[in-house]
């Protein structure tokens, strides 16, 4: 037996393309910034207001300003135009990459599989996530932990530079540590190790409470990953506006 | 307050069809079946429509409407322009029986592969005690009416008839994560997952969730999880040697 | 003539609700080949929009509760008509076939303790409805479909193929039984989707068919609705009982015009939802009958105060037995006093916090929100009567189900009896349960006795061929669906919620000229899923049993229950004594009156005598 024969690829009447023509736009942009600032190697640090861009940061080799390494130098500098951010850029990339809400945006917006709900896809071919390179997003919970780790320096560079003083970049690395931190905990990976593999909960009530609260926050998993996103950018920008002495940073206390 | 409304119907069978256009009277407080009733009643007798609740309670009248999955009986006549031609075709994923009915068998062959729920051997009907927070999850996934909108949308069999021999769709992985929440349930499912239904070539771009006229959380709250538990047993050796080290099982 | 399909099996089941699943899984448990007839897809039956639960005593909220209560609330909810041998067997077995469905998979709301929870529901003394928020119907058949499943997969491993013991045919309409002398032989039939006749050849057949709403205008009964096994029954020679009681379920949506007469479950009101009219008004107090005066609360303070404290009060009039809250809500309406769409107000949004109602009430809030554009968390709902349930049906023996023709069984709603003159919320998922299995195990029974099998003749089937075939032969008459609206629009006004003689002699008249022009029904297209002809056949079962209905409910002089005559509007207890029977005689029907059986001593003995003096005749009492 056949299927009823409609020959349109979809009978919809809806703008349907415009969400992920947007995601893709908006993903596009971000990572043209970013492959800039990473290959800049230049304006992450403030050094008077102890301001560290998230995105140098840790900032371990040593071409890295030495007060900026605050974990220390750990390798030798990198030659030609390779720059500091490229050791941990694996695995901030390789968390949003194998996030489950991003792989829906770009699978979506960028491999078109599928464009939109009931649009047709154009390849011939689907295997999902069973073969390489894709069953790879299995991975997404090491890049979870690692990214974790991350989240706490990026934390510890937020904290300590409060030690001279306050100003607007001390807030704008507070709000983006808090929306980084939200992002984070409410991964799905993190979701299920905190509780979301039990199969009773009453057995276990503070998991249960982590989860439900995890869960809360999971809810609104793709408005923080984009939040989270734009605001890192953004922070960045901050931090390379003021030490490339283009602004003044504001300051409140000092 | 009715009008005359303009609409295109598909109509035809497995050997060939096409959309028919039709002019009906639309009134206040209609949804789309009821205009295919009217139309049914005064202008094609026999146009084959799979109906029966007309209270999003049973799912049988799945079908797309201007393009998108959706249940004809919930479908408000209102959320259109009266100037607009509401196309209504049957559900694409399926084969054809005639008009709006396609043959839904695919969903009854699969609902056989996923093995039954598996109670302790020596608990007694009486005897199950179960927690409320223990059981919401697998009742979410229970809420589902079964109009296989999720199976019809989702892109892995839409896009791929090849696909279908070896994927259960949403609504089966969903029943399989069902099961292996149920707080009573002895079976291991984890591996089934994905090893006979298919999980891995869901690649979790949620039309499932967006089609869904119950709400139910399908992908955040069943594929995923589902996912994460795979990972837990193939993927990730600090589960495995937590079990190890801790006993657990 | 293309080639009849033919098919044997020990046990048919006819319908695919929860009386119908369940007796075939009972039948398939007794090693018997069984079939599954279902003219929707397998797991759509009308039992998914049973909301409010499953009535079991099983004192899991309050361990007062015992059978023994809840046999005296069924025979008081049936004003004392019920058949107490069936109203006996389902209070017992009921917590059984609950706690069986567990074992099936289904998923309970559950209590602290971790068993399973149990609601307040109308006529209920103690809350005693099992439930899954408000979709207790819907978790009722993915379970038993679910538990055939698991049968049909034991099946596969046991031969290698699924079907092999137990079998769905979905999307087939069964139009005549086949008899081999007074024993029921099989069944003829036709796929919906491609019109095609089948046979089949069975010692016995299990009516599962459900109820005949969709002979009235405004029903909260889906299309399968048509009175089929009803039908069935008759022209096998079996009887129908008590087809004049009909019940209207008190709360059905008012608007949009196009789901006129959806249900709005019961749950609301014992939850907390309140009935008012236009003059905000909450009326029900003014329609609490003296039978009644001592169980329901006379004020607003007490009826609130039942809520929490359900020991030391009375409860509220809103929960009084579905009859008489329809009877109230029809007065309020005819005196003007009703809500703008033609109902009245129905609040639960001023009663319980939106989350509350939300999380209690998900799927009413969902329908009203969809279908009505009302958010019920903070405006009221309109509602109104609505055929809901044909208490009246096959005439069968208690124990097993069987119908007075040999080999043919009847369980769920299509048989009679169980609930009197009015069913209780909540005794219908429970009825399904405990006489389906009933009527699986009656007829495994007789066909394990049997020594010899039923042959269908040939001339049979070709006369029920021509008689499905007739409407595409015919030219110049009628379409179906005037004919259709055209019954139901007579039911509706003259064998309705209130009645009158003269009004339903009036209706048997327009029945009689109805069933003229049905003669003469024409069909257009072909044979394959073609509504119009589904229609016209499913007409005639819709025309034989109206004309029960109309016939019972004139000759019933008195009102009880289901069955309110304007004419003579009080109970009277010489009539509780008689049952009225109908059966085919001609191309039409007859009813006749038959003595009721009397109540065991034994049970009768359960009642304060006060209050059998208000239901009994003195010289049942002596």
């Amino acid at each position: 037996m056949a299927r009823a024969e409609i020959a349109a690829r979809t009978l919809r009447t809806d703008r349907w393309w415009l969400p992920p023509l947007t995601t893709f736009v908006g993903l596009l942009l971000i990572s043209i910034y970013a492959a800039f600032r990473t290959f800049q190697g230049n304006y992450y640090w403030v050094d008077e207001y102890h301001y560290l861009t998230p995105m140098y940061s840790p900032c371990l080799t040593e071409e890295c300003i030495p007060a900026a390494s605050h974990f220390g130098q750990w390798f030798p500098a990198l030659p030609g135009f390779l720059t500091p951010p490229l050791l941990i850029i694996p695995f901030l990339l390789g968390f949003r990459i194998t996030c489950y809400y991003y792989r829906k945006a770009y699978y979506r917006a960028a491999w078109a599989s599928p464009p939109a709900c009931a649009v047709a896809e154009p390849h011939s071919k689907y295997t999902g996530e069973t073969r390489f390179p894709l069953i790879a997003q299995n991975l997404h919970r090491y890049f979870f932990y690692a990214a974790s780790i991350l989240l706490l320096v990026n934390i510890y560079d937020a904290v300590s530079a409060f030690s001279t003083g306050l100003g607007l970049g001390n807030i704008i690395l507070l709000v983006n540590v808090g929306l980084l931190a939200a992002y984070t905990l409410s991964c799905h990976s993190c979701r299920h190790i905190a509780g979301g593999r039990l199969k009773h909960f009453s057995k276990h009530p503070v998991r249960y409470w982590t989860w439900t609260q995890i869960s809360k926050l999971n809810n609104r998993h793709m408005q923080l990953a984009w939040a989270s996103l734009i605001f890192v950018c953004l922070t960045d920008l901050y931090v390379a506006l003021v030490a490339s002495e283009t602004i003044s940073d504001l300051r409140f206390i000092n | 307050m009715s009008y005359q409304g303009k609409f295109r119907v598909w109509r035809g069978d497995d050997s060939g069809g096409a959309l028919e256009d039709f002019t009906v009277e639309v009134n206040e407080g209609e949804v789309v079946l009821d205009i295919i009733h009217r139309l049914q009643a005064t202008q094609a007798p026999d146009l084959a429509v799979r109906w029966n609740c007309k209270a999003g309670k049973c799912g049988s009248c799945s079908a797309e409407i201007n393009g998108r999955p959706r249940l004809l009986c919930m479908t408000r006549m209102s959320v259109f322009e009266e100037s607009e031609t509401i196309t209504v075709t049957p559900m694409r994923t399926f084969p054809i029986i005639r008009d709006l009915v396609t043959d839904v068998s695919f969903n009854y062959t699969k609902a056989r592969e996923v093995p039954s729920f598996a109670p302790p051997k020596d608990l007694a009907p009486g005897e199950y005690r179960m927690q409320q927070v223990d059981v919401e999850r697998s009742q979410e996934f229970r809420k589902c009416i079964e109009c296989f909108l999720c199976q019809n949308t989702c892109h892995v069999v839409r896009d791929h008839e090849e696909n279908k021999e070896a994927f259960s769709g949403p609504r089966f992985l969903m029943r399989v994560a069902e099961l292996e929440m149920h707080p009573l349930d002895t079976a291991d499912r984890v591996d089934q997952a994905q090893d006979q239904h298919g999980l891995g070539l869901c690649n979790i771009t949620k039309c499932c969730t967006e089609v869904c006229p119950e709400h139910i959380h399908i992908t955040d709250n069943a594929l995923i999880p589902m996912k994460e538990r795979v990972a837990d047993r193939k993927y990730d050796p600090i589960v495995w040697l937590g079990n190890k080290l801790f006993r657990r099982s | 003539m293309p080639e009849l399909e033919r098919h044997s099996f020990d046990v048919l089941v006819i319908g695919a609700g929860g009386a119908g699943l369940r007796a075939a899984i009972e039948a398939r448990e007794h090693g018997l080949r069984t079939a599954v007839l279902c003219k929707s897809l397998f797991g759509k039956a009308h039992t998914v929009m049973a909301e409010g639960g499953i009535a079991a005593a099983m004192g899991n909220a309050n361990e007062s509760d015992n059978w023994q209560v809840h046999f005296r609330d069924t025979m008081r909810g049936g004003k004392f008509l019920n058949n107490w041998r069936m109203a006996e067997l389902h209070a017992q077995e009921a917590p059984q076939r609950v706690w069986e469905l567990e074992t099936y998979g289904a998923l309970f709301d559950r209590t602290k303790d971790g068993r399973i929870s149990q609601r307040n529901f109308g006529g209920h003394e103690y809350p005693r409805l099992a439930h899954v928020g408000d979709r207790t119907g819907l978790e009722l058949i993915r379970t038993l479909q679910q538990k055939i499943v698991s049968l049909q997969q034991d099946d596969f491993k046991e031969f290698g193929d699924y079907e092999a013991r137990l079998r769905v045919f979905q999307e087939f309409t069964v139009t005549e039984l086949a008899k081999d002398g007074d024993r029921i032989a099989g069944a003829f039939g036709y796929w919906r989707e491609s019109g095609r006749f089948v046979l089949f050849e069975a010692p016995a057949v299990i009516l599962a068919t459900g109820g005949i709403g969709k002979s009235f205008k405004v029903t909260s009964n889906s299309w399968e609705y048509t009175g089929d096994g009803h039908a069935l029954a008759m022209r096998a020679g079996a009887s129908l009982i008590n087809m004049e009681f009909i019940q209207f379920h008190p709360t059905g949506m008012v608007w949009p015009p196009s789901v006129k007469g959806i249900l709005v479950t019961e749950s609301v009101r014992g939850d907390g939802g309140v009935l008012r009219n236009s003059d905000g008004k909450r009326f029900m107090f003014d329609y609490i009958p003296e039978v009644f005066k001592d169980k329901y609360a006379d004020n607003e303070e007490e009826a609130d105060r039942w809520y929490t404290d359900q020991a030391n009060n009375r409860r509220p009039p809103e929960l009084l037995p579905r009859d008489e809250v329809a009877r109230a809500i029809n007065s309020e309406v005819k005196a003007d006093r009703g809500s703008p769409h033609g109902g009245v107000f129905l609040d639960v949004s001023t009663r319980l916090p939106a989350e509350e109602i939300r999380r209690r009430l998900p799927s009413m809030h969902h329908q009203f929100k969809e279908l009505a554009d009302v958010d019920i968390t903070a405006q009221p709902m309109e509602v109104g009567p609505t055929c809901h349930y044909v208490m009246g049906g096959v005439e069968v023996d208690p124990d097993t189900g069987s119908s007075s023709v040999a080999g043919l069984y009847a369980a769920g709603e299509v048989s009679g009896g169980m609930h009197g003159s009015n069913r209780l919320g909540g005794n219908s998922l429970s009825d399904l349960l405990v006489f389906g299995r009933r009527a699986g195990a009656g007829a495994a029974e007789y066909v394990l006795a049997l020594k010899d099998r039923p042959v269908v003749a040939e001339d049979i089937v070709t006369e029920a061929r021509a008689t499905a075939l007739k409407p595409f032969q015919q030219e110049g008459g009628e379409n179906p669906y005037t004919l259709h609206m055209e019954l139901q629009q007579s039911m509706n006004d003259l064998v309705g919620i209130i009645r009158r003689a003269g009004e339903m002699e009036e209706a048997l008249q327009r029945l009689e000229k109805l069933k003229e022009r049905a003669r003469s029904l024409t069909v257009e297209g072909h044979q394959q899923f073609n509504p119009g002809w589904h229609l016209a056949l499913d007409l005639r079962n819709m025309l034989l049993v109206s004309e029960c209905v109309a016939k019972a409910a004139l000759l019933r002089t008195e009102s009880r229950g289901g069955h309110t005559r304007d004419d003579h509007p009080s109970m009277d207890a010489e009539w509780r004594r008689k049952l009225l029977v109908c059966t085919a005689s001609g191309d039409g029907v007859s009813v006749v009156e038959k003595p009721q059986i009397p109540i065991r001593s034994d049970l009768l003995d359960l009642f304060d005598r006060t209050e059998l003096e208000k239901y009994l005749t003195s010289e049942e009492l002596s």
